[in-house]
């Protein structure tokens, strides 16, 4: 995960110190991706180390504040205007699970989905609870976090959307296995759904 | 936990012979006061037979369905059709409102068709209005609305009169998500104040808006998330 970005974009608006980087972080995200501190000041090390911050005054507490340079700056407008890339794509129990099951005599693929399913939509009860604690209206964190559970939300539909997508597809290649022809003879080409 | 709506043991049966259809089989079910209810299923798994059988519209081929626990078999069809005036509102993918009449009109029809006095209705459906946000588009034709107020308005309806029972079938299909959303915030409103609701709906999102999630496939009920399990043991128990 990019912490390094994310810091340095939270250094835009003024110098902090570790703590109130950490804070501010999980104000708009909502703790879904905890960061420790001591993870926070190795960051530090690195983007001062490449001259994208550097140490500012201690303030009153005795805490070190970071700034962000000019290379920093740059950097994190490089970030917000370049995609995510979509390189390889992380690696899926789900989707692993599944495609070893629909091949292994003796699995019950059929509920292997549906206890997928149940799981998947008791945790979109779960945010939706959160969303609901939240409220819609307002801006600053409570909508970045909003944002942020929307987009686990609609990560958990899209699952429960794949799984129904996989059992009737399972469902389908059952019939038409029943209904082939007992002519072992013919080609093995799967038929085409009319 | 009180139940507003109870189905016990249900099946329904359409045709016979070798064209029979088991729409739903064997299926209980319940939706208490305060509780939103989703029913998912794929098309053919019998979630719109469920809430045609609940809102009585159709009846079931063996099995007893109860609403405020009234069985619904003992009333003739003039007392299904004034429950559904007056226990029961709908809310449909596409509304269903009638174009001729404004909004505080559509709201206030099941009323009068009740013998309501017109002014005691329309006086409880600008109410029903003002609770779901659109008070001030009251005298408005649907026409000259959006799909998401048209669908307030339609929510009004349903809970217009102190209705205790919201059906609610694909109410987000015809919305954009964040108009859904709205939706979905306000039917959990509606039960948070008493209400019981029963969304039938494919969406996951939206049926995460629910208390529990019921599963249909081929006219049964293979699951359910969110519930206390030991409530539906004991309701299958008790047949």
């Amino acid at each position: 995960m990019s912490v390094k970005q994310a810091l340095l974009a939270l250094l835009e608006q003024g110098p902090r110190y570790g703590y109130q980087l950490r804070a501010e972080f999980e104000q708009r995200t909502g703790s879904t991706w905890p960061l420790n501190v001591g993870q926070v000041y190795t960051t530090l090390t690195r983007l001062e180390r490449d001259g994208l911050v550097e140490e500012g005054e201690q303030d009153g507490e005795g805490h070190v504040t970071y700034r962000i340079t000019e290379a920093g700056r740059a950097e994190v407008a490089t970030w917000f205007t370049t995609p995510v890339a979509r390189t390889q794509p992380p690696r899926d129990e789900l989707a692993i699970k599944l495609a070893l099951a629909v091949t292994m005599p003796g699995v019950d693929v059929g509920t292997v989905i549906q206890q997928q399913r149940s799981a998947t939509i008791a945790a979109l009860q779960d945010y939706t609870r959160l969303k609901r604690d939240t409220g819609t209206g307002g801006g600053g964190a409570d909508l970045a976090w909003g944002l942020v559970l929307d987009s686990l939300v609609f990560a958990a539909e899209a699952e429960v959307r794949w799984l129904d997508h996989c059992e009737a597809r399972l469902r389908r290649a059952a019939i038409e296995r029943e209904n082939a022809p007992a002519a072992p003879a013919r080609s093995q080409k799967p038929e085409v759904a009319r | 936990m009180s139940s507003v709506l109870h189905l016990n043991v249900v099946s329904r049966v359409h045709g016979e012979g070798a064209t029979e259809v088991r729409a739903l089989r064997d299926v209980s079910f319940r939706a208490g006061s305060g509780e939103l209810v989703a029913v998912m299923g794929p098309s053919g798994s019998g979630k719109s037979t469920l809430l045609t059988l609940a809102g009585g519209l159709d009846a079931p081929t063996s099995g007893t369905v109860s609403v405020e626990g009234v069985d619904l078999a003992t009333l003739g069809n003039a007392g299904r059709a004034r429950m559904r005036r007056t226990s029961v509102g709908y809310v449909f993918q596409d509304f269903n409102l009638i174009p001729a009449l404004t909004a505080v009109e559509n709201v206030a029809l099941p009323m009068e068709l009740d013998g309501v006095r017109s002014r005691t209705a329309r006086a409880a459906a600008r109410q029903a209005l003002d609770e779901v946000g659109i008070g001030d588009l009251a005298d408005r034709f649907p026409d000259h609305m959006s799909g998401g107020q048209q669908q307030r308005v339609a929510i009004a309806r349903a809970v217009v009169g102190d209705r205790r029972l919201i059906l609610a079938d694909e109410p987000t299909g015809a919305l954009d998500s964040e108009t859904g959303e709205d939706i979905l915030r306000l039917l959990r409103a509606r039960c948070d104040a008493g209400a019981a609701g029963v969304l039938v709906t494919h969406e996951a999102r939206h049926a995460a808006w629910a208390d529990r999630v019921v599963f249909l496939r081929d006219g049964v009920v293979v699951d359910e998330t969110g519930s206390d399990r030991a409530d539906v043991l004991l309701d299958s128990g008790a047949r």
